[in-house]
């Protein structure tokens, strides 16, 4: 071992001095990457968010004009109701998605209804397709033309209540997903001593089931409320003349290109997702700190009373659920929705690959393979190096912080943010402008937080010492982290490429301003299709990127289970469902 | 195993003035310590004093913010770990889960360009070490913890590295594995005279498994010495306390070899003592001579009459709960072995006489 005194060797400690361990040149690199990840998350989320407050208060020539802007919004009857409009619908579709998504997500825990499994794949199908769906599906239903019209007495389904429901079917499955996840984590000890007490039922539900799920809840309406508020697909498709924040930037952008107006409105937008978000944080701080780590998952028991009521309700959501999902596609299959119902492919042939839009359904593809790939990647080993190596602690604390910012920021802002930055004459980046890159950029930092929460989750449940233990057998941390912690991991890192896809094929709110005539994608298709009216067409393309998304959905499941049965000699049984 | 050429008399680690701070919290107060070739050393101390942050300088896991640290003659202070020479073994065995047992020992191997026959050569020598030589195609999952405990020391051992550092190796164990494991570790150390630190908070592990024991508490050194010297000479109360049980008699000296303790004089085998001062006396349990005729020595140095208040059975031997009589002396406890509290006359109750042994009876500190 005398070898390794030669060469370098750091030189003996100066007295009286403060110790300085020399670093190795692995050590050297990982922290030149750590800080490289560092200012690639800052440069691509706060450049483009520091613009929209450079823009807010410039006039149009960029001169400062401080708040004035400000004030002419705000002194503007119609643009002041957008945000009442704005906050009123969020907080009903927040108020009624709430309860609906728990009791299903409680029939799922707590009942032993049959078909359990399926219940769980309907109620999460809406995340498989963008929320422009629901709005052209609900325009089908209840529209000018719509088959369950007369329901409505007259209400017109354009305008708050079109945005209501759809909001509602496109927010369901984010919901079910949290409070699924809060309920499967409460302790099954606490129900077996209840149950041995004779806890009454309803009293064990009000001392037991609530407020072990409070924080799933209270989670689960900020996400609600953060998603509506930002949505802008479903009011600009169905929301008719009922003006919300996130049209109003659409508006002030695209069609007045009035950027400095749009900067304004979108810190308005900012203000109550941020407030959402920061509750949601501080709950989930003191969630982790709930559950211990030996819970035992609760075991449901047969009650033919309850199981039949459950059963009732979950069958009556999913058929709703899918009642929505099937219109779009039947749309997309008929010949003119209503007067000829007969079946024909006149909507993808002649609709979408004669006319070329179908060329965005694969920009789309290949923007959601790119984005899934580049992503998972950075964002994996972003936080492998944030969680497993050592030294500087303030770049890593920074790191932690700006990933949890894209939760907190609407969709809409950021893709503003990004055209403000990337066509900034300065930005040497600027040539990135009206590529599929810039998309890619947007989409993965849009999403970053969750993943990145899922990255960090895995690494964290690894043993803490497995790099001090390559320290010691002198192998580099990259080895290890190839031969080990990607394998161990890989799980995770599959589920962050399959969200970060889905989410690619969908999105539309980051990435309506980014597009050119080239890199269409097929979310942003639907609504130009929409507005010339073409509700078949665009059927014809939601459709396409639901198959798309539940084919990676299905081919995730096929992976995962493959890797899991062959690597089932060293991993433990996979905790969960 | 190769035999280390000695590049320096003195000893093999050297650490000096070694102290560390986690923000505002001083984890260690200028630790210095000498460890000598081939020896096992374990580091003793409550959860929390320091033991691991200790270790850590030592592999370079941690950076020390003062002092210095020379192995073999080369001053490693600076070095980053993995230029240092040491093989490291933790509580949660950190095997890597993928890999099979064949795998995780030649972990560190195959990046030292050793030719594929002399890999598998050390690998099945350093199974057949550690007493698993078929288990090279399993996975860590399908063995016991002790067994994955062995393998993590084969691994450790793989490169014949000049240092042994162990954290709580043997914490995560059953009783009985831990008990076996003790052995098997302290014998294969012996046999390759590797260098070895073992940090415990576990006394018996200590006593029975080291040359030399460094008790530590919150940050510093209290003592370092042999097993027995540890036991049998404490240097200051900590170390007394912590290792073994031990009564304490707080009193006041009454001359310069007696102390008066609850009204009675008990004379010691020192006198250097100042008279009046206040002094704490400390006397193990196995110490206290217990007579069953409570007349035995009436009046004698250091003999007193004590009625039994309890009886706690231990296995090999019981410990006497004893409570003295006529004046305010301190209840004080005793060792007595199984067949004397068999022959009877000392259950709860019974009237006895007990000798303190003036050789016995410590102040410490
Ligand atoms: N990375 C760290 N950051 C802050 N405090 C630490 C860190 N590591 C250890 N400590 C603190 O230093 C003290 C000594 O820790 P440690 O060496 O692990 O103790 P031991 O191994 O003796 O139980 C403890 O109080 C612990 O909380
Ligand atoms: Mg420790």
């Amino acid at each position: 071992m005398a070898t390794a005194a030669t060469a370098s060797a750091p030189g003996p400690v100066a007295a009286g001095r403060v110790v300085r361990q020399a670093l190795h040149w692995q050590e050297r690199l990982a922290l030149a990457l750590l800080v490289a990840c560092c200012a690639a998350l800052a440069f691509f989320l706060l450049g483009p968010l520091f613009m929209i407050l450079v823009k807010s208060v410039q006039d149009k020539d960029g001169a400062f004009v401080g708040l004035l802007q400000f004030r002419d919004y705000l002194g503007t009857p119609a643009l002041r109701q957008s945000i009442f409009n704005t906050l009123g619908v969020a907080l009903v579709v927040t108020g009624i998605t709430i309860p609906l998504a728990f009791t299903f997500a409680y029939a799922l825990t707590r009942s032993a209804m049959p078909g359990k499994a399926v219940f769980r794949v309907v109620g999460l199908t809406p995340i498989l397709a963008p929320s422009l769906l629901a709005a052209i599906s609900f325009i089908q239903w209840f529209g000018n033309q719509g088959l369950l019209k007369p329901l409505l007495g007259g209400t017109p389904v354009y305008g708050a209540l079109g945005i209501v429901i759809s909001s509602i079917y496109a927010t369901f499955p984010h919901a079910l997903m949290i409070i699924l996840t809060a309920l499967l984590l409460a302790d099954g000890r606490l129900y077996e001593a209840a149950e041995s007490l004779g806890t009454r039922t309803l009293r064990r539900f009000f001392t037991i089931t609530l407020p072990g799920a409070k924080y799933g809840l209270v989670s689960a309406a900020m996400v609600v409320f953060s998603y509506t508020v930002s949505d802008f697909g479903i009011p600009k498709v169905i929301g008719g003349n009922f003006n919300v924040l996130a049209v109003d930037i659409y508006k002030q952008v695209i069609g007045q290109q009035n950027f400095n107006k749009g900067a304004v409105v979108s810190l308005i937008l900012l203000l109550p997702v941020l407030v959402a978000f920061v509750v949601d944080w501080r709950m989930q701080g003191r969630q982790h700190a709930q559950f211990s780590a030996r819970a035992v998952p609760y075991v449901a028991r047969r009650k033919p009373w309850f199981d039949g009521a459950m059963f009732v309700y979950c069958t009556l959501v999913a058929l709703l659920l899918l009642a929505v999902l099937g219109m779009a596609v039947y749309t997309s299959f008929i010949k003119l929705w209503p007067y000829d119902k007969s079946f024909s492919l006149r909507h993808y042939t002649f609709g979408l690959v004669d006319g070329g839009v179908i060329v965005s359904f694969f920009n789309s593809l290949r923007m959601a393979f790119v984005t899934a790939l580049l992503g998972t990647m950075f964002i994996f080993g972003c936080a492998y190096l944030l969680e497993k190596t050592r030294g500087m602690p303030g770049t890593r604390a920074l790191i932690r912080l700006l990933a949890s910012i894209p939760m907190g920021v609407p969709g809409m802002v950021l893709g503003l943010g990004y055209i403000l930055f990337f066509n900034h004459p300065d930005n040497p980046f600027n040539v990135l402008y009206h590529t599929l890159t810039i998309l890619v950029l947007a989409t993965v930092v849009h999403y970053y937080t969750s993943s990145h929460l899922t990255a960090v989750t895995a690494l964290k449940s690894l043993d803490g010492e497995f790099e001090s233990v390559s320290a010691s057998l002198k192998v580099p941390f990259y080895k290890t982290f190839h031969r080990v912690t990607v394998p161990v991991c890989l799980p995770a890192i599959l589920d962050i490429g399959r969200y970060l896809f889905v989410n690619a094929m969908v999105t539309i709110s980051a990435v309506v301003f980014l597009y050119s005539p080239d890199t269409q994608l097929a979310a942003v298709a639907i609504l130009n299709l929409d507005e010339a009216g073409e509700i078949g067409p665009a059927a014809a393309m939601a459709t396409l990127i639901v198959v798309a998304s539940a084919s990676v959905c299905v081919l995730y499941a096929l992976v995962t289970r493959v890797l899991l049965t062959r690597t089932q000699g060293w991993r433990r049984p996979a905790p969960g469902n | 195993m190769a035999e280390n050429a000695r590049s320096s008399e003195g000893p093999y680690l050297r650490l000096t003035g070694i102290a560390k701070s986690f923000g505002r919290f001083q984890a260690l107060h200028g630790i210095d310590l000498a460890i000598e070739r081939g020896e096992l050393v374990t580091f003793l101390g409550p959860s929390g004093c320091g033991k691991t942050t200790l270790l850590r300088i030592v592999a370079g896991l941690e950076a020390q913010d003062w002092g210095t640290i020379v192995q073999d003659g080369r001053d490693i202070s600076r070095l980053p770990a993995i230029r240092r020479d040491y093989g490291i073994v933790f509580q949660s065995y950190a095997l890597f889960p993928n890999l099979t047992i064949h795998a995780n020992v030649a972990y560190g191997l195959v990046n030292r360009r050793k030719g594929r026959s002399e890999i598998e050569r050390r690998v099945a020598e350093l199974l057949k070490l550690v007493g698993l030589p078929d288990s090279g195609a399993k996975y860590p999952g399908q063995l016991s913890g002790g067994q994955q405990q062995r393998i993590a020391l084969a691994r450790a051992l793989a490169s014949a590295p000049g240092l042994l550092l162990l954290d709580e190796p043997l914490s995560a164990l059953d009783a009985l594995e831990r008990l076996r494991l003790r052995g098997e570790i302290r014998a294969l150390q012996q046999r390759l005279g590797v260098t070895t630190i073992l940090v415990t908070h576990d006394q018996e592990e200590a006593l029975s498994m080291a040359d030399r024991i460094v008790v530590m508490n919150a940050g510093r050194i209290e003592q370092v010495g042999s097993p027995r010297a540890v036991y049998e000479t404490p240097a200051t109360p900590f170390a007394a306390d912590f290792i073994g049980k031990i009564n304490v008699l707080p009193g006041v000296a009454a001359g310069r070899d007696r102390v008066r303790v609850g009204g009675r004089a008990l004379l010691l085998a020192r006198n250097d003592l100042i008279e009046g001062s206040a002094v704490k006396l400390y006397l193990r349990p196995e110490d206290v001579v217990v007579h069953r005729d409570p007349a035995t020595g009436q009046g004698a140095a250091n003999t007193l009459a004590a009625q039994v208040a309890k009886v706690e059975f231990l296995g090999a031997f019981c410990v006497l709960g004893l409570a003295p009589e006529g004046t305010d002396f301190p209840a004080l406890s005793a060792n007595v072995p199984r067949h004397a509290v068999d022959a009877g006359g000392l259950e709860p109750g019974a009237h006895i006489a007990i000798t303190l042994p003036p050789a016995a009876l410590r102040i410490l500190g």
